[in-house]
């Protein structure tokens, strides 16, 4: 890769992808921790504070994580995509600055009070701090995926004498039908990650046998809401993501799908490889006429396949596209079926004791990063060959002056440090996992205060 | 409208300078005030709960930026492409050393994470000092509005400059002192004992180069950027910036004599405060200074629509007011020293 636009392209991808294995799991767990502490606040149980301040510890590392992986994303914009941020920084960065303003400076307060206040704020403020974390990482989430929504879907602008492109309304950009369809869809993307890994690490305690009165908390709370999050994330909020793109980015929709020709009954695939040279699908199992009622609600009904569209407006990387986006639909269907079968137990009261039922959330603990992330990716992929949908193609969004082996350079810097961030990152996590809910040293009060801020 | 945003710009870079400030000098200060566990964790009980609020002025500031002024933004973050890649990377580094250091007791992890955080610290006050620099002198900007910075070239002040010539070195090293200083201070404030005795110490001796390295760079600068003695001539009412960095600099010393914590903090943070802000009037209405004068870009040729800085100024003052109680709130929660277990009562208690 000599050519600058496809290095620059890697380094947001990577960086980004990398990133996001964080705050999907924060953003889960602020929401979990809330139920936690709301539990403890009600029934007074020290169990639910107990659990409340395990899960706050492995918060607290990934949060790091997440912050300084974090900040990269922001400068990447001028630093990479200074062309882009040149003629849209007027509209998009209204969206960045207000995370910044409102969400990054709520979730950095209250977290330090969160992990390092619990004796002075009482039990009713130490509430407060979970709560206030929980909606600040919310909040972030809203305005990174208004900013994403107006790339997909630019609303409230308009495009000045001298090419900027300016913000024409403030509402329309914040109010994006198209921010309020995928927020919905990405978070309950997140809740789920932290569901499936509160559940897989009750699931340990339990098939390990120890600390199983907190894994039987895990289980339970990461099953609860996990199925119902599994089964908001297929409907309605992927659907009406999916209605979104059928509408507004057609080519998309058609390379999503591996619909190389326009018919009036279109199949569902399920499996195939697509074959862009020959433009087919390859070894095809198909549902007849599904994809025609999914998108239309009719069995028979006119959809567009990619040879309807011109191919400069066709996504650049269709098999990849393609792959994404079964992936991350074939793996939403199985958190259903693994959720619910896990609800199904836990009601007939026999979860705990089912063995292969942990087993299989224990082993599933991968599986929602990887389809978070073939999810985003579908997203970005399918936003190609736009940068801003319709209006600037991503070849034109680059920096001028950044020239491909600077690119290199700082990309490889980038993947080296984030190897070792990773490995720490599981390190640490392992040992959290391991040193438990009721760590000796901390039940006996033998960490100096120092350690703990005044706790 | 721009005048305004540039000054809402720059007042949200000064804070972030005032509050990370202290916090990536107590960094850069760490390893020589504190020689056992126990007193790097106090230096470290100190920022921990604030750091990361502190750093997120950086962030607020770069997203203002951002949206009032796109075109610096693209043109600025782009051509000082690899000094910021670097500054990211420092920035990761000092984040997970302090976020780690504390996970594992063992004689290679603290050490090793302790080294990091100094290390990181120090480097990050050295490249803000070097950016302002930049800036300052201005940079190879053409007609196009871009530029392409290379880490050094000659270090020389010509035509074709690099991030590092001689001037951004010795702007580089006054931030790293007088962060240095600021840093001190805090840590004298916050910690008790042995740690806040050398911190006082350091906070003294440091005052000294701060002094000299201020009046050199000082007047080298008035060499280099023409522009800001025009301005000061143009707005005599603008000698209040430096004014306050010397009224600043002068209540440090004084303080420090009269053993007032609280009060040479404060008496750093007005120095640092007047240093910024006359450096910023000074450039008015550059921002960003071009070798040939000809393409500097100003405020008005940076800044976004007037519809969208309207709104943002709307939005924004909610924001601040919100964000400074969160600050009031978390800082009045953690004010006064360090607790220990010889002063198990820290924190105001």
């Amino acid at each position: 890769m000599e050519h600058a636009l496809d290095v620059h392209r890697l380094h947001f991808a990577f960086t980004i992808t990398f990133h996001y294995i964080f705050p999907q799991l924060t953003m889960g767990l602020a929401l979990l921790l809330v139920y936690l502490k709301t539990k403890f606040l009600r029934t007074g149980d020290e169990h639910y504070n107990r659990a409340a301040r395990f899960w706050a510890r492995i918060f607290g590392i990934n949060f790091a994580l997440g912050v300084v992986t974090g900040i990269p994303m922001e400068f990447q914009f001028g630093t990479n995509w200074a062309a882009f941020s040149k003629a849209a920084g007027g509209v998009i960065g209204q969206t960045l600055a207000m995370e910044g303003v409102f969400s990054f400076f709520l979730e950095s307060s209250f977290l330090g009070l969160f992990l390092f206040g619990e004796k002075r704020l009482g039990r009713m403020g130490h509430w407060w701090a979970a709560f206030l974390v929980w909606l600040g990482s919310w909040l972030s989430g809203y305005f990174i995926v208004a900013t994403d929504a107006w790339m997909q879907h630019p609303m409230g602008y308009r495009i000045a004498a001298n090419g900027q492109i300016e913000l024409a309304s403030f509402w329309d950009l914040l109010l994006n039908k198209w921010a309020a369809a995928q927020y919905a869809h990405t978070m309950l993307g997140a809740v789920q990650t932290g569901c499936f890994v509160m559940a897989a690490v009750g699931a340990f305690y339990l098939l390990t046998k120890r600390d199983e009165a907190y894994g039987r908390t895990f289980v339970r709370a990461g099953v609860l809401v996990g199925v119902i999050a599994a089964v908001l994330q297929l409907f309605p909020t992927g659907d009406w993501q999916g209605k979104m793109i059928a509408e507004h980015q057609q080519p998309t929709l058609a390379a999503m799908e591996g619909l190389f020709r326009s018919t009036d009954e279109a199949p569902l695939v399920i499996l195939g490889q697509p074959n862009v040279e020959k433009r087919k699908l390859e070894n095809p199992l198909e549902i007849p006429n599904m994809l025609s009622f999914l998108t239309y609600r009719r069995w028979i009904a006119h959809v567009n396949g990619l040879d309807a569209f011109p191919e400069d407006q066709w996504p650049d990387r269709i098999s990849m596209l393609y792959f994404s986006y079964h992936i991350m639909v074939g793996l939403g269907t199985i958190f259903i079926a693994v959720m619910a079968l896990a609800a199904l137990l836990l009601w007939r009261g026999n979860l705990y004791q089912s063995r292969w039922m942990l087993w299989a959330l224990l082993l599933c603990v991968p599986l929602p990063y990887i389809a978070n992330t073939a999810g985003w990716m579908t997203a970005e992929l399918g936003r190609q060959p736009w940068l801003i949908y319709g209006l600037m193609r991503t070849a034109h969004g680059v920096s001028p002056r950044v020239g491909a082996g600077n690119v290199w350079f700082t990309l490889l810097g980038f993947m080296g440090m984030y190897a070792v961030l990773a490995i720490l990152w599981l390190f640490l996590v392992w040992r959290e996992i391991e040193i438990g809910p009721e760590p000796p040293e901390i039940m006996h009060g033998e960490i100096p205060a120092s350690v703990l801020g005044a706790d | 409208m721009g005048t305004l945003w540039f000054c809402l710009v720059a007042m949200m870079l000064a804070m972030y300078v005032l509050l990370d400030g202290f916090d990536l000098g107590a960094g850069a200060i760490h390893l020589w005030v504190a020689k056992t566990d126990d007193e790097r964790r106090q230096v470290l009980a100190s920022i921990g709960p604030v750091w990361d609020g502190n750093e997120v002025w950086l962030l607020a500031a770069a997203g203002t930026l951002y949206f009032a002024f796109p075109a610096l933004y693209a043109s600025g973050f782009s051509g000082f492409y690899l000094p910021l890649m670097m500054v990211l990377w420092l920035l990761i580094l000092r984040g997970t050393s302090i976020e780690f250091r504390n996970h594992i007791h063992s004689a290679v992890w603290e050490p090793l994470w302790d080294f990091l955080f100094c290390g990181s610290s120090a480097l990050l006050a050295v490249f803000f000092g070097a950016a302002l620099g930049n800036v300052v002198r201005g940079v190879p900007l053409d007609a196009s509005g871009y530029f392409f910075e290379s880490l050094w070239t000659d270090f020389r002040l010509g035509e074709q400059t690099g991030i590092l010539d001689w001037y951004t070195i010795l702007t580089g090293v006054l931030a790293l002192l007088a962060l240095v200083m600021h840093g001190s201070l805090w840590v004298r404030m916050k910690t008790s004992g042995a740690v806040s005795e050398r911190a006082a110490k350091l906070g003294g001796q440091s005052w000294w180069g701060v002094l000299a390295l201020t009046a050199v760079v000082t007047g080298i600068t008035f060499q280099v950027q023409p522009q800001i003695l025009t301005n000061f001539k143009t707005w005599t009412w603008g000698f209040v910036f430096p004014a306050l960095a010397v009224a600043g600099l002068a209540g440090v010393a004084f303080e420090l004599f009269k053993k007032d914590e609280r009060k040479a903090f404060l008496a750093s943070c007005a120095y640092l405060a007047g240093m910024l802000t006359s450096a910023v009037f000074g450039l008015y209405p550059m921002v960003m200074p071009a070798r040939n004068p000809v393409y500097s870009m100003t405020v008005a040729s940076a800044k976004a629509a007037d519809y969208g800085l309207k709104v943002g100024l709307a939005w924004w003052i909610v924001g601040i007011i919100l964000a400074t109680g969160y600050f009031r709130f978390v800082y009045r929660s953690f004010a006064g020293k360090v607790p220990t277990d010889d002063n198990p009562h820290g924190y105001g208690h």
